[in-house]
């Protein structure tokens, strides 16, 4: 009777994966598809805790068990909460890594228990093998790759690479492989050493794999190893013979990987192109020319020309959301159309460090949802845009994009912030942005520069508007 | 080589499960506005802390005596509860942006 309930319980776990999936991808059902997808997951979780059976005998070490679930929720639940809304891609970057170190230990625990069965002269089935080698090697994989993932993120490492380095990653890849599938075709031969080693491998495959990708295509990289993850919990699936693992792991392994495309598509980069690291060559390309002189406005003269223009439009970036400046930047918006000015936002689809990641800095700020105009829209706007204010956006705008074939950011689309009558674009200094290139932009007639903070920036412009 | 083979009849229906759930997987990510792409990463994210069952199985099934099980096993399903936890929790985080404005 138990069993047929955890069955049950594993078909309802396993269905609100498959349609929580699916109503994610629609803005409207996207929250409901969040909260049944883990209403689904706690009644499997819970399901196994009280009904599975393995040759008639239960789970035990339920204090063990319990405190490990407090600790977990209680721990995921504070840093899910306090994380500010830019550290949201490191996060799921940490919180993958952790279910690849968890498909991980679950593989070497069960090594574990089936050596000392190999030990005492048993055989074990290869297929079982396969299967606790393949979730210790994505697994381990995904984890110190997503833990690399997350330091680029919150900027406590650089890119790293040197010559050679694709040669040494594919060596390492071949050890791994070659190593386990002898393991695997010969248990005899089958050591704690060699079994630490195809872990250790894979600890080191996964740092050099994550290690030279830039910054701006880790949350692709973080999308590729949550498919991984995936994998990797499928195996675990294979390993119990549970259904919900399964599904679950396969469905995030095959969405992962799908979404992982449609990100590369969204830059106009193909994957290879993001997982080579492909900004060590090019970046030669721009900085050796002569940019030219760039012009900056003051702040009582941009007060002046966007209180005086029919048409504003604000392109956020990066730097907006650095500042935590969102709130005053509405405040703009709200003094500029009091004034009679028409003032929209250009959101373009990579702005900032991850997708949406600008639309939901605005929400935060309650701006009103018809003002965020997609990249196709406001470009059609720009001719007749009077003022553009550029706030901390940087590569999105960069006309290189549409003319530099040698620029590592060549071919993907950009906002044409350069048809408007004016630009202004604030930034912290003449640092380049996230793609390390030069723009040139700045150096435009139409262009100045207006520099300093966003936030503090965005201040002065408020206070200076309401003296006009 | 007839080992793998007869492995994979017993399980083959595990089998058309992965199959039929790689095609889904595919279906349902369809046509997913950019602005969803994070949101949806994560929630993904989210769902493959499904392997804490596995975590599970292993705390549950350890004996009393085996130190090692005990502990990775203790380890692995709070690693596992963070991935699951957290992911629905920043997951929810960053939706709840989108309810006000539809």
């Amino acid at each position: 009777m138990d069993l047929n309930i955890l069955i049950i319980c594993y078909l309802i776990g396993s269905v609100t994966f498959i349609v929580g999936l699916k109503m994610l991808s629609h803005p409207e059902s996207a929250r409901k598809g969040n909260l049944l997808a883990a209403a689904g997951m706690a009644i499997a979780v819970l399901g196994t805790i009280f009904l599975y059976q393995e040759n008639g005998e239960k789970l035990g070490n339920y204090y063990w068990i319990f405190s490990a679930l407090l600790i977990g929720s209680v721990l995921g639940t504070l840093a899910a909460k306090k994380v500010k809304m830019t550290a949201m891609p490191e996060m799921v970057s940490l919180f993958n890594g952790m279910g690849g170190a968890c498909a991980s230990l679950i593989s070497i625990v069960e090594f574990d228990h089936i050596s000392h069965l190999l030990n005492q002269g048993e055989s074990i089935h290869r297929g079982m093998l396969l299967i606790i080698f393949a979730g210790l090697i994505i697994g381990t994989i995904s984890f110190s790759g997503s833990m690399v993932a997350w330091a680029k993120l919150n900027g406590r490492i650089k890119d790293f690479s040197f010559k050679g380095q694709h040669i040494v990653n594919l060596f390492i890849f071949a050890v791994i492989i070659g190593l386990s599938a002898y393991l695997i075709a010969f248990p005899q031969q089958i050591t704690n050493a060699l079994f630490y080693t195809v872990l250790a491998l894979s600890v080191i495959y996964g740092l050099f794999f994550v290690l030279p990708i830039g910054g701006a295509d880790m949350p692709v990289v973080i999308s590729l190893l949550n498919s991984f993850t995936g994998v990797a919990a499928a195996f675990g699936g294979f390993l119990y013979d549970n259904p919900v693992m399964l599904t679950g792991g396969i469905l995030v392994g095959s969405a992962g990987t799908i979404l992982t495309i449609l990100m590369c598509k969204a830059m106009n980069r193909p994957l290879s192109n993001v997982l080579i690291g492909s900004f060590g060559g090019s970046s030669s390309a721009e900085s050796g020319k002569d940019q030219g002189t760039y012009k900056e406005i003051s702040i009582s003269d941009s007060a002046v020309v966007m209180s005086y223009a029919k048409k504003v439009m604000i392109v956020p970036g990066y730097g907006l959301a650095v500042a935590q400046a969102q709130h005053v930047c509405h405040e703009l918006e709200k003094l500029l159309s009091e004034k009679g000015v028409e003032v929209n936002y250009a959101i373009h689809p990579v702005a900032g460090r991850m997708p949406g990641h600008m639309n939901v800095l605005l929400a935060e700020a309650d701006v009103d949802y018809a003002r965020l105009l997609e990249m196709e829209q406001a470009n059609d706007e720009f001719p007749q845009t009077d003022v553009v204010l550029v706030l901390g956006a940087n590569d999105v705008v960069n006309p290189a994009a549409k003319t530099d074939t040698a620029s590592p950011i060549y071919g993907m689309p950009v906002l044409d912030v350069e048809l408007a009558k004016m630009v202004i674009i604030n930034k912290r200094s003449m640092n380049p942005g996230y793609a390390g290139i030069e723009n040139d932009l700045f150096f435009q007639p139409k262009s100045s520069m207006l520099f300093g903070d966003a936030k503090t920036v965005l201040q002065q412009l408020v206070a200076e508007i309401k003296t006009l | 080589m007839e080992e793998i083979f007869s492995w994979l009849s017993q399980h083959q229906q595990m089998i058309y499960i992965v199959i039929l759930s790689v095609f889904l997987g595919i279906e349902v990510i369809g046509r997913v506005p950019s602005v969803l792409h994070t949101p949806l990463m994560s929630g993904a994210n989210a769902i493959h802390g499904v392997v804490i069952i596995g975590a599970i199985i292993v705390m549950g099934k350890a004996e009393s005596d085996n130190l090692l099980a005990l502990i990775l096993g203790f380890l692995a399903v709070i690693l596992g509860t963070l991935n699951v936890v957290g992911g629905f929790v920043v997951t929810d985080r960053m939706l709840e942006m989108f309810k006000k404005k539809k």
